[in-house]
């Protein structure tokens, strides 16, 4: 496969592996299997993944899991990893409280 | 790759997926084409996930009606993914006189059609919702609303339609549609061409561009809306949550994050650079505003924002149907930021009218010719 657009080529059937369990977005809890598994169900992008399964989407924001997301994600495609486009990196960049966030632009500062 | 199939649909959101769905499941061939390399990355994946039946157009009220008394109640079962659907209740707030004579407005024109809502006072709105604020001194109450997962529906709707054999190709982006004969035929994109008998454009706004190289034009144009979400936080409230002041609507997820989407009031001078950009301004105003009504949630922890655009119609409802002068050209857009509620139903009609099957609801309050000069 050389890229991620035709989302009609059989990847062949799912089949399980030993550490399938292992988790890989510890934030969210998602595993290999999960990840692997999202692939044959048509998921075949990081952003779909994200959405689909929440890896990448916890507090670290994908900061810990992402290279590893995709490692897995492009081996069960049979891609290189630089097809796959890096999940879009969101403000703010550290978890804010709401009152705080809230200050900035305000009137009477 | 195949290049043929009975229906072509230009756009992988949730009204392009769950038409493709409806469709495969009676046996129609479908390729589904979407510019972007994401499935539904466009307001499918951006909006605040409200299944609301209140605070709609008469027009639109008897398919968000029908959605929540017979699709969305089952959807999870049907497509085989959680789409997180709850049928808690809608309250849209209100702090002052005004925003309850807007409530009340919309109250009237939504039990005038049949549906059950009802201006509540500021205490029975916090024995619904105690996290609520005393500045909310009323509110318009609707029991049977609620809110589902929009990632997880339009996700779901692509697997359970793919499985069903529909193809997907998404990285092509339509340059024009062509007619043989007077008929919708061909679609063009920068890589390919793709013929049906049927071509469905769902495409959110830039379905206006697409239908504009067969000479139609639907009078719409795009406005930003900011969201952001928290970090989980225990159970709180299970309603979907609107103001008549429009300051931010939103819900808690079953993951225990709250989804609150909101506006600024500069999203028409968006610095748009070609992405959903958000502002730096944007997702502090909306916190201003949260906090007002729930304070509780001043401690919460944002932990990320995104931007959308909507599909603005000029008459605030969206275009939905055949286009008559140019047969077998069909399309669904302009949904004005209410797409998803009514998506189950719209994907349903849809799929119902490519097939030339009589429609389960009249769609003709939809469409593309009623737009009509002042004077």
């Amino acid at each position: 496969m050389e890229n991620i657009y035709d989302r009609t080529i059989d990847l062949g059937e799912y089949k399980p592996e030993p550490d399938d369990d292992r988790i890989i977005c510890r934030c969210e809890e998602v595993t290999k299997g999960e990840i692997r598994r999202a692939v044959h169900d048509g998921m075949y992008t990081i952003t779909e993944i994200r959405r689909y399964l929440r890896s990448g989407m916890g507090l670290c924001q994908g900061q810990t899991c992402a290279k590893l997301v995709k490692g897995i994600v492009a081996r069960e495609l049979g891609v290189s990893p630089a097809v796959l486009t890096p999940a879009t990196s969101r403000a703010p960049m550290r978890p804010l409280e709401m009152k705080i966030f809230a200050k900035e632009g305000e009137e009477d500062e | 790759m195949s290049r043929t199939a009975d229906v072509i649909i230009i756009g992988s959101g949730v009204i392009g997926c769950a038409t493709a769905y409806y469709l495969a499941k009676k046996g129609t061939s479908v390729i589904v084409l979407d510019k972007d390399e994401n499935i539904g990355n466009g307001g499918s994946a951006r909006n605040g996930g409200g299944v609301r039946q209140s605070g709609r157009d008469p027009r639109e009220l008897p398919l968000a009606m029908y959605a929540v008394n017979n699709l969305w109640p089952t959807l999870s079962e049907e497509l085989g993914v959680n789409v997180e659907y709850h049928k808690e209740g809608n309250l849209r707030l209100g702090k002052t006189e005004h925003h309850l004579e807007i409530l009340q407005g919309l109250t009237d024109r939504a039990t005038a059609c049949g549906l059950d809502v009802r201006m509540i006072d500021g205490a029975e709105v916090r024995a619904i919702n105690p996290y609520l604020s005393d500045e909310v001194i009323g509110a318009s109450w609707c029991a049977t609303d609620g809110h589902a997962n929009p990632l997880m529906t339009t996700l779901g709707y692509y697997r359970a339609a793919r499985r069903l054999g529909v193809q997907f190709y998404t990285g092509e982006e339509v340059t024009e549609l062509q007619t043989i004969k007077g008929k919708a035929r061909r679609v063009i994109t920068k890589k390919n061409v793709f013929e049906g008998e049927k071509i469905i454009v769902a495409a959110g706004y830039e379905s206006r561009w697409i239908l504009e190289s067969v000479g139609i034009d639907i009078p719409m144009s795009k406005d930003l809306i900011e969201a952001l979400v928290t970090e989980a936080e225990a159970p709180m409230f299970p309603q979907m949550l609107g103001t008549a002041d429009a300051d931010f609507y939103g819900h808690q997820t079953d993951h225990g994050s709250f989804v609150f989407g909101g506006a600024s009031g500069f999203e028409t001078v968006n610095k748009d650079n070609g992405h959903n950009m958000t502002s730096s301004i944007t997702a502090p105003c909306i916190c201003r505003g949260i906090m007002k009504y729930i304070p509780k949630l001043a401690n919460a922890k944002i932990v990320r924002t995104w931007a959308g655009y909507e599909d603005v119609s000029a008459d605030g409802v969206p275009v939905l149907g055949e286009i008559k002068e140019i047969p077998g050209l069909i399309t669904a857009c302009a949904f004005t930021g209410h797409g998803f509620g009514i998506s189950p139903i719209v994907g349903t009609l849809l799929a119902e009218v490519a097939r030339e099957e009589k429609t389960t609801l009249d769609l003709s309050a939809f469409r593309y010719d009623r737009f009509k000069a002042i004077i």
